[in-house]
Order: structure tokens, then sequence, then C-alpha cells
């Protein structure tokens, strides 16, 4: 049709005053655009933590002596454990069954002696798995410390066959395994997925739901510079959001910036524009503002999910790697990680780039098919 | 004699899903009238209007406004429109002066501020001017969506229902702005639901059920129906419509205030019908010539909405 030719910047401008107008009327948008960057940095950054220390644990002494003591210590000093006291086995299966203690650590009788003797005995550890994650951490110091503790005392021919081996996890990239390096480079993807969609998803459901698209369409404005002129703010709104995100991380996480920032920026572009045109094609589809959020969270779900933002992408079955390639928030993770914690160029992060250019294509050509010129 | 025509368009089909909601409307309204549309809740006049702005693609039919095709040269005709909804359709978080600044800026109008600010003086809002839209009464809602249809001077208003919901006095005021714009040259078609309104329009049009049942002047659609009336005036009247509706000859039986009106088309069955009923009631009935209001609802009682929603 023609009417994609006339393109009238003065048009354009109209549109985009009246749309930072209502924005600025609508505080309680506004307040969310600020404050769900900062709440959900702070909330992910200090009170999420998928490394817990501090477990409380018990300790099940039916065989004292120096071994155990010296092992329950080094249990402490590693920072994952906080003995709680020392109980007996019948006390064991009632703290944890209660929540009370996430490990109960039991020395069997003849521990000591067959420990002397070389003869590995049983070191039985009960641990609370509910949450598997957070015990990940726990349970994989217990075995360093069961070399550690008992080798060097012992005499020559007591020491476990075969010799114990030098364990040694090197973490790269987060060396002091900081979850804060993880997460604020996620959150910057999820908070931009959450806010992009849903607001350019709600504007034009806004407008027809509100009556106002009817006067909208009977005045000459063509569709792309309608279209045009409520994204711009957003786009806006969501650099705006990302500079947030990385100046708190700077100064509260000390997370640094090891490649180049206009890159990243570039980067957070493509990405808004990617969420932005699935919006657009939502409140495109949806007729009301209900439906358009619904169609968000249909969608924003398995972003978090499936993304890498929440559980390693990896672990994921083949299926749902699938799944998650599809998604751009996958694809930006890996971006924003790399720039951020790697220092990743262009060329590196390119099997990253081309998925959300197809996925913003594919989605831009549904989009275009169904935005209605007309009230029809 | 006749003015140029403004709208001339015939055979205009307009169907949603398995719904036809304009049957083959032919309609000419000529340049400078105001043109009444009226019908019931349903009959598809709102449609029709969306039709002629091009807010909606007809089926089949074709015609111009403003001399401008409607299906194909829509995108030049909204400028030299100004279309009024039915439901206020400005926007509520928008101050009185944005949203009369947002519309100008739509059509382009040529020096923008002199044209918002001397929109806002002859409101009488200049002192509002930064009242949020949404706060606003009925009647003022009513006359600055009016206002905003007029900001870019269009030769042609289409106004769907504009009084509906605002007070006597607002609607007085209105009508006579109306007139008043129609005496410099603008057409208007009004869509509406009053008799008042309608008798103040110089042409009408009666749809029903999406087809153009009669159009013409008010005293063209009366005699075209060929009714003849009777008033019936006295105590006890309640409960006599029903009875008479049965009658052979009575076509429309309905109170009007504190009479009754019964007509038909066959005079002489109805007078025989109406006096063997009244006989030893101590009612009076006379003869009179047919309101518009008769002629309207002998229309409305002749067809049956047949979506029974609120699709004007």
């Amino acid at each position: 049709m023609g009417r994609f030719s006339t393109f009238s910047a003065a048009r354009w401008l109209g549109i985009l005053i009246k749309e930072f107008l209502q924005l600025k009327r609508d505080r309680l948008t506004f307040g969310m655009i600020v404050g769900i960057p900062i709440i959900q940095l702070l909330l992910f950054g200090f009170a999420i933590n998928s490394d817990p220390r501090n477990l409380p644990t018990a300790v099940v002494m039916a065989d004292p002596g120096p071994f155990a003591r010296s092992y329950v210590a080094a249990m402490e000093n590693s920072s994952y454990f906080s003995i709680v006291g020392s109980i007996d086995a019948r006390q064991a299966d009632e703290l944890l069954d209660e929540g009370k203690v996430k490990f109960v650590v039991t020395f069997a009788p003849g521990f000591h002696r067959d420990l002397a003797r070389g003869i590995s005995p049983a070191l039985l550890v009960e641990a609370d798995a509910t949450d598997p994650m957070a015990m990940g951490g726990a349970i994989s110091v217990l075995n360093q410390l069961g070399l550690q503790v008992f080798a060097p005392d012992l005499p020559g021919f007591a020491r476990p066959h075969p010799p114990p081996v030098d364990l040694r996890i090197h973490r790269r990239y987060n060396p002091e395994g900081l979850t804060a390096y993880n997460v604020v480079p996620g959150l910057m993807g999820v908070i931009l997925t959450m806010t992009m969609v849903l607001m350019t998803g709600l504007a034009m459901t806004r407008e027809r739901e509100r009556g106002t698209f009817e006067n909208l369409l009977s005045t000459p404005a063509t569709p792309l510079e309608v279209l045009t002129g409520k994204i711009i703010p957003y786009i806006i709104i969501g650099l705006l959001q990302v500079t947030l995100i990385l100046t708190a991380s700077r100064w509260i996480f000390d997370i640094p910036v090891l490649g180049s920032l206009p890159l990243l920026y570039g980067m957070v572009l493509l990405f808004i524009c990617a969420n932005l045109t699935l919006g657009i094609t939502f409140s495109s589809i949806a007729r009301n503002q209900l439906q358009s959020m619904q169609m968000t969270f249909f969608f924003f779900l398995p972003s978090i999910l499936l993304s890498g933002f929440m559980f390693p992408f990896q672990a994921m079955p083949g299926w749902a790697q699938a799944i998650g390639n599809i998604l751009p928030l996958t694809h930006f993770l890996a971006i924003a990680r790399g720039i951020l914690l790697k220092g990743s160029g262009l060329a590196l992060l390119w099997p990253h780039v081309w998925p959300i250019l197809l996925f913003t294509g594919a989605v831009l050509a549904i989009g275009s098919k169904t935005y209605r010129r007309t009230l029809d | 004699m006749d003015a140029p025509l403004a709208i001339d368009v015939s055979g205009l089909n307009k169907h949603f899903g398995d719904k036809h909601v304009v049957k083959n409307l032919a309609l000419q309204v000529r340049e400078g009238e105001i043109f009444g549309f009226l019908g019931p809740n349903g009959s598809g006049k709102t449609t029709s209007i969306r039709l002629l702005c091009g807010l909606l693609t007809p089926d089949s039919g074709r015609g111009t406004c403003l001399g401008l095709d409607v299906v194909k040269d829509s995108a030049r005709i909204k400028p030299q429109v100004g279309y009024m909804t039915q439901r206020f359709s400005l926007w509520d978080d928008l101050s009185i002066e944005e949203n009369l600044d947002f519309i100008a800026r739509m059509f382009g109008v040529a020096d923008r501020r002199r044209a918002v600010t001397r929109t806002l003086e002859e409101l009488g809002l200049a002192s509002r001017r930064r009242q949020l839209a949404g706060t606003l009464s009925g009647g003022w809602k009513q006359r600055l969506a009016l206002a905003s249809c007029l900001l870019h001077r269009p030769r042609l208003l289409l106004l769907d229902e504009p009084t509906a919901g605002v007070d006597p006095k607002a609607r007085r005021d209105f009508w006579e702005e109306i007139h008043h714009l129609s005496a410099s040259g603008i057409t208007v078609l009004v869509s509406t639901h009053y008799m008042d309104e309608a008798e103040r329009c110089h042409r009408l049009a009666y749809l029903s059920c999406g087809q153009l049942l009669a159009s013409g002047t008010a005293e063209e659609i009366v005699s075209s129906l060929r009714l003849n009336t009777w008033e019936i005036s006295g105590h006890k009247l309640h409960g006599l419509t029903s009875i008479l509706r049965q009658l052979p000859g009575v076509e429309m039986a309905a109170s009007f205030g504190t009479a009754l009106h019964a007509s038909g088309r066959d005079a002489a069955l109805l007078q025989t019908s109406l006096e063997r009923a009244l006989a030893g009631r101590s009612l009076h009935m006379q003869p009179i010539p047919p309101s518009l209001e008769d002629a309207f609802i002998h229309l409305m009682q002749g067809s049956q909405d047949p979506y029974g929603g609120n699709r004007h």
C-alpha cells in the first residue's frame, strides 16, 4: 500500500511527544521502569545465592577422637558448615525432618580404629537434598576435606589407597564463585525482556481498549509513524535500564566490564529490538490488555527457565535446549556474560548474534501481517 | 439548484463474520447540508459512517466522498474529514491543550499554536487548558471532541451520536454550532436517536438491519409512508396499546405523552377497527397528521433488530 511510502516527520514527532507525555503521567509504569531493575538487582545480587554457606550441621559422635575432632573443625573452617552441636543418633532424623539442620555427620563406633588400620571407615553424611543445587558446593567440599584432614597425620601404611589425589578446582572468570557475577548480566536480559515485551504489548492494546485507536486511525497518521513513534520511547527506556544496572553492578558488586562498552550497547539495542517487535506483534494479535499480558507471560516463563538464567543451560535435555536456542534471551545472556566477564569481541559472539537477528526478522514478518490498519 | 454531492455511494456492503451489517447502502449527501442518520441500535449506522471515512473497507460497492474514491483514496479523504466517534476517543491522560496539540500535529495544521489557542478560547477552556481530558464532564468532553474534529478545517463532518449522554442545554448549544458550521459550507452527517434532532436535519435516512428503508426530507419520509394516524385521549389508556396492536389495520400503536397514537396505511380499515374497539369506552379519538416520530416508530416496528447487540 502506498500509505507506507509517505512518512511525515512532523506527525511522527507528534506521536513521540504524546507517548512521552502519557508515560510521564503514568506514575506506576514509570516507577516500575526504574524500580524493577534496582530491586531485582539487589534481590538477586544480595539475597539470592545459589552457593550458600553456613549451613546448619549436626554431628553424631559415636567414637570421639582426634581425627573426628579435626575433621569437624575443618568442616567449620570451610565456611560451608556451621556446627550446631553434638547429638545422638536418634535425634538425627528428627532434626533433618524439622529442617533444623541441613547436614548430619556420623562418626560410627570403631572409626579411629579402622582409620589407623588403613581400612577406610564409613563416614556417613546425611544431607537435606530438597534443594540439590544449594547442597552442591558443600558436598564437593566434604570430599576434599577427607583427603586433607586424614592423610598427613596417618602413618604411611595407613594412608588410603589409591593415594589421595590433590584435587584442585579452578573457577575461571569468577574465582571466588560469586553468584552476582553470573546473575547481573543475566538480570540485564531478564529485565529487558520483561519491560520491553510487556510495555509495547500494552501500548497498542491500550489504545484499542480505550477507544482512542479509532481516533488515531481517523487521522492521516500512517501505521509506520504510529509504530515507530510508540517504540522509540521504549528503546530509550531500555537503554536507561541497562545503564542503571551496569552502574549499580559496578558500584555495589564490583563487576568488571572487560569487553567493549559500545559493543555491549550495540548488542543491547539489538536485543531490545527483538523484544519490541515481539511486544508489538503481541499487541496487534491481542484483543485487550489482559490478553496481551497473558501472551507476555507465556513467553516470559520459558525465557526465564530455559535460557540458562535460572538453571545451567548444558544440564537441560536436548528438547529443552532446542526451545532455549530459539529464545533471544538465551543468546543475549551468552553475549552479555561474554562481553562483561570475558571481554569477548563481535567475531566470537557472532554465533549468538544471528539467532537474535533471525528471531527478530521472523517475528516482524508475522507482526506486519497481523497489524490492523483499519478497524476490520 | 442542487448542490454538488459531498457523499455519493452505492451498493456498499459490509460483513462481520456471517453477519451482514450493511446491505447495499446507497447514500447521497449534498454539500453544505445537515444529513441525519437514524435507526435503532444495531442497524449499521456506525459501520456505515466508518465505511465512509475509511476506518473500514467495504466488502463491495463503490462511490465517492468529497470527490475521492472511498475504497482507493481513503488516505486522501482522511485529511478533509472530521470524525467524532460515538465514545469519547481523545486521550484521558493528556490535558485539553495536549490533546488538541496532538490532533493538530496529526493533521499537519498550519500555524498550530495559534489554531490550538484560538480553539481553546472559542471553547472557553483557556483557563482549564492544563486539566486532563479524563476529568471533564460529559458535555465538556463532547465540546472538546467536536473542537478537535474542527481543528484542521474539514469539509465534511461525520458525527456518530454526538449528543448521547449530554444535557438538553448542551445539546441545544451543540446543534446551534452544527447549523452555524453548515451555514459556512461544511457538510455534516450526524447519527442520532433523538426525534427533535432529526427534525433539525435538512434531510434524513432511516436505517434498519443494515438496510436503508427511507430517505429524504422529514416531510418526504412521512408522506412516503402514506400513514393515517389517529390520536386517542381520555382516561384508562393503560394497557390499550397492546389491544390496539392486535386489530386489523392497526400497524402501529404507541403512547405519546398522555395520549395514544394508532396508525395504519388502510384508512378505512383502521377507522372501523378503532371505532369498534373503543365503542363503549369514554375515550376521544380524532385523526391527526402523522408526525416524524409516528413514521419512525412505524418503521422501527416493521423491522426487528436481528443482533440484539449494541453495534451501531
